[in-house]
């Protein structure tokens, strides 16, 4: 039993046990503060910080040679800080647009890091310090000591969340609103940016730079599909990502050789494609019987409507008449025969003899009700 | 209308995007108690200036006084309805969560909403006539309802002075008699409303002053001393086709805006 075994290696195998649990607080933390990028419309966002934190990761290491993963995180954090006041600056004091400032600075700050990342590699413990880890992640490589320093950021961010989350929907939601109150807007959007800062920051070991950004959209994405609640999205969001996390963290942990960073974004896909399909009221398939349904219903009000029509020029109303004289009425709209038996099975119509149809008594009133709501 | 408060009292307001004004030497006088409607061109910086009255907007220059004191001071005497399109509808929230956000400046910081602030936002849905959608999500209402709800949200706010951006902007008819009858109220309770306002048709029948703007102010006063044809085709230029002779009543200028769907699916 391949999945018994696992199990039985995530409650025992120090490394695996300590692979998952890094890669649910990664999921936890980027799909709950994904969700506030998500609602607005900042996805790309969380693309330039992640990729403008890898010259913060080496320059930390140049500076201090530490091994330590919280010390090269806390440069990816200042890194990615420093980029969207960058991004902020260009928008605010230049013509630049925000989605040309934006990949200008994802562009240069990774550009610069991939040069600083090649020069270092010729200090020894480079290495070691598992530098090259940090493009496409790698979380088998996670110590226990890595994760305390995940679960230390991560924690951060959520209570900053948990602490200013009237705050953060009223910018997410109406910003001009909020600042009509008194608070001051820039402010409540520099802490949003820096919890997200963090969020990301938490996931670069195990997922790399190049693909963290798909941890902070994909979960919140997911999780808009299922709810019009913004709390419960935060909750569905975490728990998508931690799913991903630990699933795609498992995969390539287990022997199989693959890329951390690639595998979690797969699986996240995967929950992303079912979402989209299937979730209720948003779903493309709900969407697609809904539609259905209310086509047939109109089809068939339409028939019935016809035969009412008929039924009013005859003096007797229970009169048959051909099924070609209301085919002909529906003039381009198929399906007449097979709704009419539609309408048979529900009682409202009877056939008079092979291609005579005729209202019954409940029909004429049906009938009747539903030309009085059209003409309204 | 003699010996009223001066509710609002803007002198010299210039507003400036880029060196191009977009208010120029603005002053306007608004008594305690009135309705007045904000009336201009497309671009004549309707929404702009009432944006620089709340602080929203740096203004370059001039001077604002809510109550005879800087706006700073007085906020909590201010509501807002901002434009019903400056936010997204599809945001996952409820009509009652986006009525209680006009509680949010009161409570302050970190505080959350409880059980006072849900009971206000309860009798202001009731006041616009959407109790029944307290639980609605947002993005099931129409047209209408969307206004009805913004505005709700500024009566919790339990303000003095309410700003208002076109607030009957492709309404229904029933929303539209409910903001009628909300803003007399208002009106009734020595609470002063300023609305930009986009039909010159109703601008006599639903409001007691007007303010003329097209960049500069071209007049600001009582509806049937300033809103005259001269005034009208000084702020519109040769736009105004329709004029009547009577000079009160004037067409629309620009093409209706039609009601925007009725009643929620």
């Amino acid at each position: 039993m391949e999945l018994w075994s696992l199990l039985q290696d995530l409650l025992f195998d120090y490394t695996l046990r300590t692979v998952a649990l890094g890669a649910a607080v990664l999921g936890i933390v980027s799909g709950s503060l994904g969700s506030f990028a998500v609602l607005r419309r900042q996805s790309l966002l969380g693309d330039a910080m992640s990729h403008a934190a890898l010259p913060g990761i080496v320059i930390a290491f140049i500076l201090t040679r530490s091994k330590f993963s919280l010390v090269l995180l806390l440069g990816a954090l200042v890194a990615g800080w420093l980029a969207t006041l960058l991004m902020t600056a260009i928008v605010r004091y230049t013509r630049v647009k925000q989605d040309s400032a934006l990949g200008l600075v994802l562009s240069i700050f990774f550009g610069f890091g991939l040069v600083l990342l090649t020069y270092v590699q010729r200090i020894p413990d480079a290495n070691q310090a598992g530098l090259n880890s940090y493009l496409f992640g790698q979380a088998a490589a996670l110590l226990q000591r890595d994760v305390l320093a995940m679960a230390v950021l991560g924690s951060a961010a959520l209570v900053l969340m948990g602490l200013f989350w009237k705050e953060f929907k009223l910018l997410s939601f109406d910003p001009v609103f909020g600042a009509s109150l008194g608070f001051p807007m820039r402010l409540v959007d520099t802490l949003l940016t820096t919890t997200l800062v963090i969020a990301i920051v938490v996931g670069l070991q195990a997922v790399g730079v190049v693909l963290m950004s798909a941890m902070v959209v994909a979960p919140a994405a997911a999780a808009r599909q299922w709810t019009d609640r913004l709390s419960i999205m935060v909750l569905l969001a975490a728990l998508f990502g931690a799913l991903a996390g630990v699933i795609g963290a498992l995969i390539s942990s287990s022997g199989s050789g693959l890329a951390t960073g690639p595998t979690i974004v797969l699986v996240v896909s995967a929950i992303v494609t079912i979402s989209i399909f299937l979730a209720p009221n948003r779903g493309l398939l709900w969407r697609w019987i809904v539609r259905r349904r209310n086509r047939r219903r109109l089809r068939v009000e339409a028939v019935l409507a016809d035969l009412y029509t008929l039924a009013t020029q005859h003096e007797n109303r229970y009169h048959a008449h051909d099924a070609v004289v209301i085919r002909t009425m529906r003039a381009g709209q198929g399906g007449v025969a097979h709704t009419l038996d539609i309408l048979q099975e529900r009682g409202l119509v009877r056939k008079e003899d092979e291609s005579r149809w005729a209202l019954t008594p409940d029909g004429f009133r049906e009938a009747q009700r539903i030309t009085a709501d059209m003409q309204e | 209308m003699e010996e009223k408060h001066a509710a609002i009292e803007v002198a010299d307001l210039t507003v400036a995007y880029q060196e191009k004004p977009v208010l120029w030497d603005v002053d306007m006088y608004v008594p305690e108690g009135i309705l007045m409607a904000i009336v201009g061109p497309n671009g004549a910086g309707k929404t702009t200036l009432i944006k620089a009255i709340m602080g929203l907007i740096q203004p370059a220059a001039g001077q604002i006084s809510i109550y005879g004191k800087p706006f700073r001071e007085q906020r909590g005497l201010v509501g807002y309805v901002p434009q019903r399109g400056s936010v997204d509808w599809d945001f996952p929230t409820n009509v009652l969560d986006v009525v209680m956000m006009g509680r949010y400046g009161r409570l302050g910081w970190i505080r959350r909403p409880g059980r006072e602030e849900e009971r206000l936002a309860l009798e202001a849905l009731e006041k616009v006539g959407m109790a029944r959608y307290s639980e609605r999500q947002i993005s099931q209402l129409s047209g209408g309802q969307q206004q009805r709800v913004f505005l709700a949200r500024a009566l919790v706010q339990e303000a003095q002075i309410y700003f208002m951006d076109e607030p009957f902007q492709g309404v229904d008819a029933t929303t539209e008699r409910a903001i009628i009858t909300l803003l007399k109220e208002l009106s009734a309770a020595n609470k002063t409303v300023v609305a930009v306002h986009h039909d010159l048709q109703t601008v006599p029948e639903y409001f007691d002053y007007v303010t003329l703007l097209n960049v500069r102010c071209i007049a600001s006063g009582p509806v049937e001393q300033v809103f005259s044809e001269e005034n009208l085709r000084a702020t519109y230029g040769g736009r105004v086709a329709f004029l009547t002779a009577a000079g009160n009543g004037a067409e629309q200028v620009e093409p209706a805006a039609t009601t925007a769907g009725h009643g929620a699916i």
